[in-house]
């Protein structure tokens, strides 16, 4: 078992970055922590602080105001660190990819790990993509 | 005058589903000041829309926000059908208040489960929740999406809401005004929170009228105004209802009124499936060529108050100038009155009140002195400094001449 996979074999504990965004995939993934779908069930927890984290799901467009404070998050939480973007726009900007405020899609600014698409995601795809990662092996 | 404490809330707080930055200046455990900060949200809205076809602009306007993702593209096909002079068909002005309703209930619900989440009452937060789920679904059986539902075009809308279906969303009403009943049984008779939202957050009439206050946040104040009934749109003036006000102004006196807006809005789409089941399926979209040059304004009654646009056409397939405001715009403003006097732990409750939504208000930029991080350039100095780099220019360019 290597040292990735020792960290990410229990419960992961996710953090969640809501970028310039609409709102939509925010809702969706708290969505997710409510009783229809009920991530909790895999031992998967929304934290308050990305020290705590194990997860870091982006969401929305990335401005140029939150661009530095996404690389300061992503500095400060412990390694290893799984990234999920999610949604359209934080895969690759979606509609908002032409505004002049676009600081460039998440992947540019961090390594991102998976990407969930979709405007905004069904939160069964949340989940899938979420689950799979952490079934991932290394 | 004791020591005065900054608390910040956000811009990434876990507490906020959305960025944005509160400063809550207090002493003590009372709040004196409060500030707030935007622009983590910003997205050049209005720019992009002036880039786009008025058929991709719908698009556009919907991710404004996710939440009231049917008020945008409402107004704006208000503001468009304005400027062409078109009066859709009857059966695509039904299923326009249809959809527009069934988000009105979903918001809400989605606003009663975030303020019981704020209160501390998480049962709140997972009931309300559970029960939207359901109208959710009967969006993507209606529309193919759970949120954004791209159901707007200019000249009606793009899909029908088919006959077979319309069983579905009457039985799913019926349920939805039981569990209503039972969220407000279990919500309003509780004397806790009773005493955590009565006299909390108070607005009064006049102070709802200072900073032009919409929405549930100024029926709850007494304060009679509801575009859907002042400046009727779709199919609102065909159907029965009535505009629900409270006296008070509190906390409470908001919740009543969204629980009771729930009613009304399953009340107005049983009317409407029920006129659309009598009328014949299909001619839900007119066929637009071209729109003429001209100004147009559209308003909408989001769930969270009036959403405006301004719509400047010149003939050509995209729009020459698009402005918009959104509800909390003037809703977020009615902090400095509600907050100030109250103790932190009120204070929160009373931001969650008027049910603010940021991603619909970011329509400016800022400027941010780097070194100290505080200040902020006003219009002036802006403008002050683009004139001194203006100036720099010319006379780097006379150089090279």
């Amino acid at each position: 078992m290597g040292f990735k996979e020792f960290c990410f074999r229990k419960s992961l504990w996710v953090f969640h970055f809501g970028g310039a965004s609409c709102n939509n995939c925010d809702i969706e993934i708290i969505d997710c922590l409510t009783p229809r779908h009920d991530l909790e069930r895999f031992g998967i927890l929304l934290v308050g602080s990305i020290r705590h984290a194990d997860v870091l799901l982006v969401n929305g467009s990335i401005n140029r105001r939150d661009k530095d404070r996404l690389l300061d998050l992503y500095n400060q939480a412990p390694k290893p660190l799984l990234v999920v973007a999610i949604g359209a726009c934080g895969c690759t900007g979606g509609i908002f990819a032409e505004g002049n405020t676009f600081a460039g899609p998440v992947d540019k600014i961090i390594p991102v790990d998976a990407y969930i698409p979709g405007c905004p995601p069904k939160p069964e795809a949340i989940i899938s993509g979420i689950v799979k990662l952490a079934g991932k092996k290394g | 005058m004791g020591r005065k404490t900054l608390i910040p809330i956000g811009p990434y707080h876990p507490l906020q589903e959305e960025p944005e930055l509160f400063k809550l200046y207090c002493d003590g455990e009372i709040v004196t000041d409060i500030k707030w900060e935007t622009g983590y949200n910003h997205r050049g809205i209005e720019k992009l829309s002036e880039s786009k076809t008025y058929d991709q602009v719908f698009f556009l306007v919907e991710r404004i926000c996710g939440i009231c993702s049917t008020s945008h593209p409402f107004a704006f096909a208000n503001a468009v059908e304005e400027i062409a002079g078109i009066e859709i068909t009857d059966r695509a002005k039904y299923i326009r208040s249809v959809i527009g309703e069934l988000e009105r209930i979903h918001s809400h619900l989605l606003w009663v489960g975030l303020a019981g989440h704020f209160l501390g009452y998480n049962t709140v937060f997972m009931w309300a929740w559970k029960y939207r789920e359901p109208v959710l679904d009967l969006f993507e059986m209606i529309t193919g999406n759970r949120n954004s539902y791209a159901m707007f075009k200019v000249g009606g809308v793009r899909r029908d809401i088919e006959n077979h279906k319309i069983p579905a969303i009457r039985k799913e009403m019926s349920v939805i005004r039981k569990k209503v009943d039972l969220l407000t049984g279990a919500v309003m008779d509780d004397p806790v929170i009773h005493a955590r939202t009565k006299g909390v957050g108070v607005l009064s009439r006049q102070d709802i009228l200072d900073y032009a206050a919409v929405g549930p946040t100024a029926r709850a104040s007494g304060v009679d105004i509801d575009v859907r009934r002042d400046d009727p749109y779709a199919a609102y003036p065909l159907v029965n209802w009535k505009v629900i006000t409270a006296q008070a102004g509190d906390v409470f006196a908001k919740a009543e009124v969204r629980l009771l807006e729930m009613y009304e809005s399953a009340s107005i789409i049983e009317q409407c499936i029920d006129a659309l089941e009598k009328m014949e399926e299909g001619n839900v979209a007119l066929k637009i060529n071209d729109i003429p040059p001209g100004i147009g304004t559209g308003r909408a009654e989001a769930p969270r108050g009036e959403v405006f646009h301004f719509v400047v056409s010149d003939g050509s397939n995209s729009p020459a100038r698009h402005k918009i405001r959104a509800p909390s715009y003037t809703n977020i403003a009615t902090f400095k009155k509600s907050c100030i006097g109250q103790t932190i732990a009120d204070a929160t409750i009373s931001l969650a009140a008027v049910d603010p939504c940021y991603c619909c208000t970011e329509r400016m930029a800022a400027a941010y002195d780097v070194s100290s991080g505080e200040k902020i350039l006003s219009a002036n100095e802006l403008i002050n400094i683009s004139l001194k780099r203006t100036g720099e220019i010319r006379k780097s360019n006379a150089g090279h001449e």
